[in-house]
């Protein structure tokens, strides 16, 4: 047995962890050197999460043991990780909207007086030194219903910190920030590992890895795989590895032949839900077998227009049309009927029903259609075949999940049945909104994939995404919205990315 | 092992285990209260089970419940809380009550009049609370908890219009005999026919003793019949895709609204079933004056409960709910213990029923322990 080695802050060897029959890790073995950033890759469902968990404290291993700081250790729970000096920042933040960044910091963990009162001077001291030694430019009175998702990241941190973390767990920490506060989270992240911290991040975005880490170990379905120095290894490698076979990073597609207009957006003017306008006039037209690709940054309007398109809200002013026939302001049944099938943002609200079975949710905008039900009654065996084509078609797993909750398959896989189900719609537009969010390459490559055979069966494709290099890689025709306005589109090719990323910042209008 | 660990997850052996335990904190209450716990339990069960007479009793005071536990079961499964059973209950007695009064057709005629006259007044009466649920977005509890309180009055009320009150009574008169759902009802008119029923050893400890109805088929086929409607056609697929995530439902292109009301519909004509049936099938075949609720509906709540809002559950929950409260008869006449004794029975076993969530973390922590020693 291998025993503990006082340079890494910590090392697991042997962890496996089942369910049930499932493995989730077999056998894998982590090392994080102190003073490093360590990023674990891994596919969605590989493990990467299970394995956090089990250094957290949150799961117990079936084996394997923990070293920190050279000393064997066994994490029965959170409270244990904590007092080894472990610290996790979650992907989904755990803190109190109506209290104050100090307030959140202390909770569980007070400082107080000899009376037992809280000692909020002595406390909110403290916490500017670290805000301060780190440069995390966090407001220790702020509500935190008041500040960006980027400042609660940080407070998370400073949390974690204060508790006397020396190992930092960040599971997906760029998944909600915008590109400037990535750049501010990866200066905190050289700050602290400056100081000796080391840092462990859970991602499956390669260009972070290049940018951020010494080190980066890749696990695939529970097992360790390799663990490499990044500065060695392209991102073309560690996607390789990560999946375990080729991965094209770029999109592979010919030159698109538009056709006949298919959704027509005229003058289009939405209100937001505290009755602003939100879109504000926004013309866009999307013709058969082209993709295109709406850039901008989170809250110009795409949600509006989404909305507005599938009329789930209604529209003040414009029209739009699909092949002719206008949609506006109907209701989702019509919208869908008239051949719109919409990818939605938000899967978990929007795009499933979580407690139904992958069956039910596979067929959920066609139960009264046949095959999957004759005069009202439902056709379960119809349903079951009709999932199991989706489940071989875009490797959904586990691949017999047909009648397993929705809920309990993995993010990735959960996007599968969404995109399956509705490219299986056969509609003449097919609308993506941030289709990839959350994904995988391996299964980025897969949706990327479909939109374009979808464009080459002649369909029109809209896509809206926050990610620039995916609009700029997978569309014909990029338009960039800004204040709900369409600024400006371009074919693909003919413009860089900055010129893209002025307009999303609103550019133009500054000169 | 594996299949112990299966058989404990399961919800059915949850609920059989809650029922345990509920048996034997009652028995603990009952010997805190001085009474010898082990004979009063098997009082009460002699009471449920002892004679064809008691059987048929818990049956029949079952069959209301068993009714309107299907009926919040199903709003259950579509996403609704239908604490306005209670209100669709009353309301369902009174269509029932006035309808069985005031005509007088041949009995093919008069039991469907008077069945449908509950029916659709309770329908009515839970579709109001679905109504302001779709259209204004009010939490149907809160609807249906005033709603209740009205139908409580207004049910008072019509005791005491002079074309329905019985003079000297508090209630009603009773419906016309030829709305009447006992089995073999006629035979129990005229001396002979007792006589013929007197003749039957078994016939004469449930037919003649007791009110005896159809209620308890009807019920049983409605539960699979709203069992069948859940899960075998697209409308119960579209009923709870909306009870599961609204907005997935709107966002699929199933009329959100459209659903709400039409479930608080079917979910009031099911309790409004329940009193119709209750009317037409039990003594006195008529409204009395309310002092206060008198919990079919809201037992109906409990049922559901217990059933883990099964429609087939909740026949078995409901003849669980009915012989406790049956038998808890005997327990207070032959032990001597109070009636809320079994009203403590009954809340505990709900209780451990809610508590219940927590076996399978339990079973998976004992399995999971006892593979480390292994």
């Amino acid at each position: 047995m291998v025993t503990g080695n006082s340079d890494y802050a910590v090392q697991m060897h042997g962890i496996t962890k089942r369910f049930g029959a499932f493995y989730a890790l077999k056998d894998m073995s982590l090392d994080v050197k102190k003073g490093s950033i360590h990023s674990l890759l891994g596919e969605n469902g590989a493990g990467k999460s299970t394995l956090m968990n089990v250094l957290y404290g949150l799961y117990q291993a079936d084996e394997g043991e923990i070293f920190i700081n050279g000393k064997k250790v066994d994490i029965k729970n959170p409270n244990v990780a904590i007092a080894n000096g472990i610290g996790m920042v979650h992907q989904h933040f755990m803190l109190v909207e109506d209290f104050t960044v100090t307030q959140n910091i202390i909770l569980g963990n007070e400082t107080t007086s000899r009376a037992g009162i809280v000692d909020m001077k002595k406390a909110r001291k403290q916490i500017l030194d670290i805000v301060e030694k780190y440069g995390l430019a966090v407001d220790p009175d702020a509500k935190i219903c008041d500040i960006s998702v980027g400042m609660q990241q940080r407070v998370e941190i400073l949390k974690a910190l204060y508790r006397g973390a020396e190992l930092l767990i960040l599971d997906e920490p760029t998944a909600v920030l915008t590109p400037q506060e990535i750049e501010d989270l990866l200066s905190i992240m050289h700050n602290l590992i400056d100081d000796g911290k080391a840092i462990i991040i859970i991602t499956h975005k390669l260009k972070e890895i290049k940018a951020s880490s010494d080190t980066c170990t890749i696990i695939r379905r529970g097992e360790y795989i390799d663990t490499v120095p990044v500065e060695n290894v392209s991102g073309q490698e560690l996607a390789a590895l990560m999946v375990g076979h080729e991965v094209k990073l770029v999109v592979d597609k010919t030159p698109a032949k538009p056709g006949e207009t298919v959704l027509e957006i005229k003058d289009l003017v939405v209100k937001n839900e505290r009755k602003l306008e939100a879109v504000k006039g926004l013309n866009l037209t999307v013709r058969k077998g082209e993709i295109v690709g709406i850039a901008g940054i989170d809250g110009n309007g795409q949600k509006e227009l989404v909305e507005a398109i599938s009329s789930l809200v209604p529209a003040e002013k414009g029209s739009i049309t699909v092949c002719g026939k206008p949609i506006i302001n109907t209701n989702p049944r019509t919208v869908i009927d008239s051949g719109v099938s919409i990818i939605p943002e938000d899967r978990q609200k929007r795009g499933l029903v979580l407690d139904f079975t992958v069956n039910e949710n596979a067929v959920l905008e066609r139960c009264r259609k046949e095959p999957f039900s004759r005069k009202g009654i439902l056709n379960r065996k119809k349903m079951e075949e009709f999932t199991q084509t989706l489940i071989e078609a875009y490797d959904v797993r586990p691949d017999d999940c047909g009648s397993r909750r929705v809920g309990e398959l993995s993010g990735g896989n959960q996007q599968k049945v969404i995109i399956g189900r509705e490219v299986a719609m056969n509609p003449d537009i097919l609308i993506a909104v941030q289709p990839t969010r959350g994904l995988d390459v391996g299964a980025i490559e897969t949706v990327h994939k479909t939109l374009i055979r979808e464009r080459d069966k002649g369909k029109a494709v809209l896509l809206i995404s926050f990610e620039l290099d995916e609009v700029m890689n997978v569309s014909d025709t990029i338009a960039v919205i800004y204040d709900g306005k369409i600024q400006d589109t371009f074919r693909q090719g003919t413009v860089d990315e900055n010129t893209i990323g002025l307009l999303m910042a609103g550019g133009k209008n500054h000169g | 092992m594996d299949k112990a660990i299966k058989i404990l997850k399961k919800p059915l052996t949850m609920t059989l285990i809650a029922v345990f335990f509920g048996f034997i904190v009652a028995g603990i209450i009952l010997a805190a209260a001085g009474y010898p716990p082990v004979h009063s339990l098997a009082v009460l069960f002699d009471g449920v089970f002892s004679s064809p007479k008691h059987i048929s009793n818990v049956i029949i005071k079952s069959t209301p419940i068993i009714l309107t536990g299907i009926g919040v079961a199903f709003a259950f499964k579509t996403g609704l809380f239908n604490i306005g059973a209670e209100g669709q209950f009353i309301m369902g007695c009174v269509a029932s009550t006035v309808v069985g009064i005031l005509f007088d057709f041949p009995p093919v005629i008069q039991i469907p009049l008077v069945v449908l006259a509950g029916v659709a007044a309770g329908a009515l009466y839970g579709g109001i609370a679905g109504f302001l649920k779709a259209k204004f977005g009010i939490h149907e509890v809160l609807t249906s908890i005033m709603l209740n309180w009205i139908a409580l009055y207004f049910s008072n009320y019509i005791c005491t219009l002079n074309r329905f009150h019985k003079p000297d009574t508090i209630g009603t008169y009773p419906i016309n005999r030829s709305g009447y759902t006992m089995i073999l009802g006629n035979y129990k008119t005229t001396e002979a026919g007792k006589a013929a029923l007197a003749q039957n050893e078994f016939l004469r400890s449930t037919v003649l003793k007791t009110d005896v109805n159809v209620g308890i088929i009807i019920a049983v086929i409605l539960a699979v019949f709203i069992w069948f409607l859940l899960y075998k056609t697209a409308k119960g697929f579209e009923l709870r895709a909306v009870g599961f995530n609204k907005s997935a439902a709107e966002f699929s292109g199933i009329y959100v609204n459209r659903n709400i009301l039409h479930s608080m519909l079917i979910s009031g004509a099911i309790c409004g079933l329940a009193a119709s049936l209750y009317i037409t099938g039990n003594s006195p075949h008529g409204i009395a004056t309310l002092a206060a609720f008198e919990n079919t509906g809201f037992n109906g709540l409990s049922v559901c409960l217990i059933a883990a809002s099964s429609p087939i559950g909740c026949i078995f929950a409901g003849l669980l709910f009915g012989g406790l409260i049956y038998g808890g008869q005997s327990l207070q006449y032959e032990v001597g213990a109070p009636s809320e004794i079994i009203n403590i029975v009954i809340g505990v076993i709900v209780f451990f029923v809610a508590l219940t969530r927590i076996i399978p973390p339990l079973v998976d922590r004992f399995s999971k322990g006892g593979k480390k020693h292994a």
